[in-house]
């Protein structure tokens, strides 16, 4: 979410920065000459990060599964094609993709314009309350989620409505967990806009309506552009949610990958599916880019801190009440019940059982998960960070070119890959010194930073893009190195993304479960494995430790999200 | 094959650059990472989510045999077939456990496992055994997939459990059945297996018609299944569960009396006799298995009697073993069917996918 979040944020300095590079063309060759030299230096390592432990894991699968005896068997893609039961999944998953954006869009924009124009108590931490569902595991959520719209929930006592087997539940579930990505995006852009063009417009005589069409809404179109393209693609590869709530009848891409990998183990055909997906998410991300690069152009924008009002007249009050009513419904009431299930033991008898290592599923205490979540969160945060922010350095420069750029969009493709791609990818690629890092822990947190990346390259790029390159050149007029620049000038710029790049990636890779899954050692389970296999077991005390260490999951998720409301909320300018 | 030469350089130049920092946080989880030389005196095995064992009698074991046990648990347990086969020229462990006599076939017929015959293998009742010319396998354990009853409501509805496969379509137990997806869970293809073992290659679609006009539902998984559909489980009854009946295993009634706190007097549910498929789970020595020496000691020590006593109440299994113990609270709320449906692991190859599409196309669609 901050990934778009941030980067539909037009800054105050793009006029600015064009003359700079009108000026540094006329400038000394040599000097740029070497300056890319050092850039592509940079980028080395990123690539040849994501080449190891991206592409090449599942190019392997992908090979495995359409090559036989060393011949490619193209033929097997009209095959799977031609199947009416493929075809029906792929239906699906593109129209309920598009109905949850449609839907995340409807619920979550009144509740952008809340976050941003409206000052109320307690905003920070709803704020922070919004997105922890975006980083919960999808086997929590999906326990949770039955409880909302299956039966004996909510629904199901106040008026007997049932959704739990109808596509309904998926789509409100995807709503759950992509609200806050609207709400970040479109709201950390409209919390910036200058509330008088719009008052002056209708100074001008303009109709309320014909002034926010005419001046906010272009102004927010690209940031909601790009909010509506990330929403799809994280529904297009919806995996855990479609799989818990849609039972044996719904199926998206990614969980009819899963299945023809894992369970009906037909490579040829998980391998097609596979690059469907890569065609459909790099079509996403290639429109994303666009989009982003459209709204490169210079808008007047405010400290965000003087836009937000009291509410004011019975129509903001009741949007108000509108929201926080949708907000408690939607993403607060879920959670809400697994806490209280988690309670529903005397003496927290869930929560002291979960110290007790004698039921010989992990060979450990369910407890000492906690710990290693955190110790392998630490390690992916550290992997992640070095590998975005080296990225991110490297793509700082807009005028670098196509390639470059082309890398930009290529960073977000683990997230729209199946996990199960890249850990059966893993398995067989790794398997070879010096790569044997198949039974390695650091497999685990390289899968989790995987998904870090992206929010890393998301957050740090537009403000190191914000970053005047004239800094940088007197800097280095003056003698300083490369290294010197940067540490001297950039550092302390983007000294406070780094840090919200950092909550972010620690956040994702706690909950990370579809890879950690597969690799995840039996005596170092994380939360979320530990999770699934507490629910994997019969007996009421299993279920109960389930519920309790899901209780502790978003508890960690609210404190680190919470932090970086903190670190957000007493910032001053545009980031 | 240069551009991987390449990737792999790369790869260690950043290694270079990144382990340094990550040592620093992940020291405690390291320790065994250098062991796959040969003579090595650790023996790997890799399993299912499912694999338990008492951590005293794997000490002995360690302790009698001089190897230390490193358990690999990948996914589930047709996940862990399915990995185990893609990585069987360069396998990850040494010997693998949890193959069902439902994915045997693929097992075998893919050369997952090298001949050995381990010390005990007299002693495991016959009608366990399989593969017996080449002894590619050791059966291990076993346990019957059966529908499961809540029996408070059934005494509240004054309603005899159903106790055969034929009750189950019957208009008294009308949209009371939960089951499992039988092309992606293993259970629910037990199920089906049952079904068919019952009714023969020809008649079993006809039952399930009946079975889907009696209002069966359909889920991907046990968890789901057993936690939020059955209402006779603990997490059911604080979902407010509604299905009385659930396809799950015949041991899993001990299981809701020995993880209940205070335990019950008795167990809250109970096993549809009639409707059990009969399930055995083996291990076998990896091909191309690094220390198959140690793989050797380790499946003579999953049959000895220590093994198989341990095995229940960790694994919610039987024992395979003559004579080995069965827990009390499995005599009592959950004993083994007497006369399961069973089928032939080479039937169930030539038959399992087929039948499952026809299943999915009847049921599902």
């Amino acid at each position: 979410m901050d990934l778009a979040r941030t980067e539909v944020t037009p800054r105050k300095g793009a006029g600015k920065r064009k003359d700079a590079g009108k000026r540094k063309n006329g400038g000394e060759r040599k000097g740029a000459a070497k300056s890319v030299a050092a850039r592509l230096g940079l980028l080395a390592v990123p690539v040849a990060f994501f080449a190891v432990f991206f592409a090449y894991p599942v190019a392997a699968i992908v090979a495995r599964g359409l090559k036989a005896d060393g011949v490619w068997q193209l033929g097997r893609i009209t095959d799977v094609l031609g199947d009416a039961g493929i075809r029906h999944v792929l239906w699906f998953t593109t129209w309920q993709a598009l109905a949850s954006t449609a839907l995340t869009l409807l619920i979550a924009l009144p509740g952008a314009y809340v976050f941003a124009r409206l000052d109320f108590p307690g905003k920070h931490v709803l704020r922070a309350v919004v997105t922890v569902p975006f980083v919960l595991p999808t086997v929590v959520v999906g326990t949770a989620f039955l409880a909302l719209v299956g039966r004996g929930g909510l629904l199901d006592e106040l008026w007997g409505l049932r959704l739990d087997t109808t596509v309904w539940a998926i789509l409100l579930a995807h709503v759950f967990f992509n609200y806050a990505v609207v709400v970040r995006t479109v709201g950390g852009l409209w919390s910036q806009l200058d509330p008088r063009q719009e008052e002056a417009a209708r100074m001008l005589g303009a109709s309320r309506i014909a002034a926010w069409r005419k001046v906010t809404l272009p102004a927010l179109g690209p940031a909601v552009a790009a909010a509506a393209l990330m929403v799809f693609l994280f529904t297009f590869t919806s995996f855990g949610v479609v799989q818990i709530l849609g039972g044996p009848t719904f199926s998206t891409l990614e969980v009819e990958i899963y299945r023809q990998t894992s369970e009906i183990f037909d490579l040829s055909t998980a391998a097609v599916l596979t690059l469907i997906q890569f065609a459909a998410v790099g079509a996403v991300l290639a429109v994303h880019a666009w989009t982003v690069r459209r709204r490169e152009t210079a808008l007047r924008l405010v400290d965000a801190s003087t836009t937000a009002r009291r509410p004011r007249g019975a129509g903001q009050w009741a949007l108000l009440a509108g929201v926080l009513v949708s907000v408690a419904l939607l993403l607060v009431l879920p959670p809400a019940v697994l806490v209280q299930r988690s309670f529903d033991a005397p003496d927290f008898g869930y929560y002291r059982a979960l110290t007790s290592d004698d039921s010989g599923i992990f060979l450990v205490a369910p407890i000492e998960a906690i710990g290693n979540s955190l110790e392998y969160a630490v390690v992916a945060t550290v992997i992640a960070v070095v590998i975005g922010g080296l990225a991110a350095a490297a793509l700082t420069r807009r005028d670098a070119g196509r390639l470059v750029r082309g890398f930009d969009a290529l960073l977000m493709l683990p997230l729209g890959v199946s996990a199960v791609t890249v850990g059966f990818g893993f398995l067989i690629a790794l398997d070879e010194p010096p790569l044997d890092l198949r039974s390695s822990w650091i497999l685990v947190p390289l899968a989790q930073a995987l998904v870090g990346v992206p929010f890393v390259v998301r957050t740090m790029l537009p403000v190191l893009r914000a970053v005047d390159e004239r800094l940088r050149e007197a800097a280095a007029v003056l003698g300083a190195s490369p290294w010197r620049v940067w540490r001297e000038v950039d550092l302390p710029m983007v000294r406070r993304a780094l840090l919200i790049a950092a909550g972010f990636a620690f956040a994702v890779s706690l909950g990370e479960f579809g890879a950690t899954v597969f690799i995840a050692r039996p005596d170092h389970p994380t939360l979320p494995v530990a999770v699934a296999r507490l629910l994997g077991r019969a007996g009421e005390l299993n279920y109960g430790q389930a519920m309790a260490l899901s209780t502790i999951l978003m508890v960690v998720c609210a404190v680190a999200l919470l932090v970086l409301e903190r670190l957000r909320g007493d910032r001053t300018g545009e980031f | 094959m240069s551009t991987t030469k390449k990737l792999a350089a790369m790869a260690v130049g950043l290694g270079l650059v990144t382990l340094p920092v990550l040592s620093a946080c992940g020291s405690s989880s390291d320790s065994d990472s250098a062991d796959s030389g040969a003579g090595s005196k650790t023996v790997t095995l890799v399993s299912h989510d499912s694999w338990a064992v008492s951590k005293s009698v794997l000490a002995d074991f360690e302790k009698q045999s001089g190897y230390k046990v490193r358990v690999l648990k990948s996914g589930d347990a047709g996940q862990a077939v399915n990995k185990a086969i893609l990585t069987k020229d360069n396998p990850q462990g040494d010997v693998f456990f949890g193959v069902d006599n439902t994915l045997l076939s693929r097992a075998l017929d893919n050369g997952l496992f090298q001949s050995y015959e381990p010390k005990g293998s007299d002693l495991v009742m016959p009608e366990y055994r399989a593969d017996e010319d080449k002894h590619r396998v050791t059966p291990i354990d076993t346990g019957d997939i059966c529908v499961n009853y809540d029996k408070a409501y059934f005494s509240k509805h004054k309603l005899t459990p159903p106790s055969s496969f034929d009750d189950l379509v019957k208009p008294a137990y009308k949209n009371l059945l939960v089951t499992e997806n039988a092309a992606t869970s293993s259970p629910g293809l037990g199920f089906l297996l049952g079904t068919a073992a019952q009714y023969g290659d020809d008649g079993w679609p006809d039952y399930w018609k009946k079975l889907k006009a009696n209002g069966v539902k359909v889920v991907d998984g046990w968890e789901q299944a057993y936690n939020e559909e059955f209402s006779g489980s603990a997490g059911g009854k604080k979902a407010g569960a509604d299905r009385p009946l659930v396809v799950s295993y015949a041991s899993s009634p001990p299981a809701e009396v020995i993880f209940a706190d205070p335990k019950p007097s008795t167990a809250p549910t109970g096993v549809a006799t009639g409707t059990c498929f009969r399930q055995v789970e083996y291990a076998g020595l990896l091909s191309n298995a690094k220390n198959a020496e140690g793989g050797k000691a380790l499946l003579d020590f999953m049959l000895t009697k220590t093994f198989q006593d341990d095995m229940p109440m960790n694994m919610f299994v039987y024992p395979v073993r003559e004579a080995a113990q069965v827990p009390e609270e499995f005599v009592k709320y959950g004993p083994q069917a007497k006369d399961p449906e069973t089928m032939d692991p080479a039937k169930i190859a030539d038959n399992r996918d087929q039948w499952v599409k026809s299943w999915t196309s009847l049921v599902l669609k």
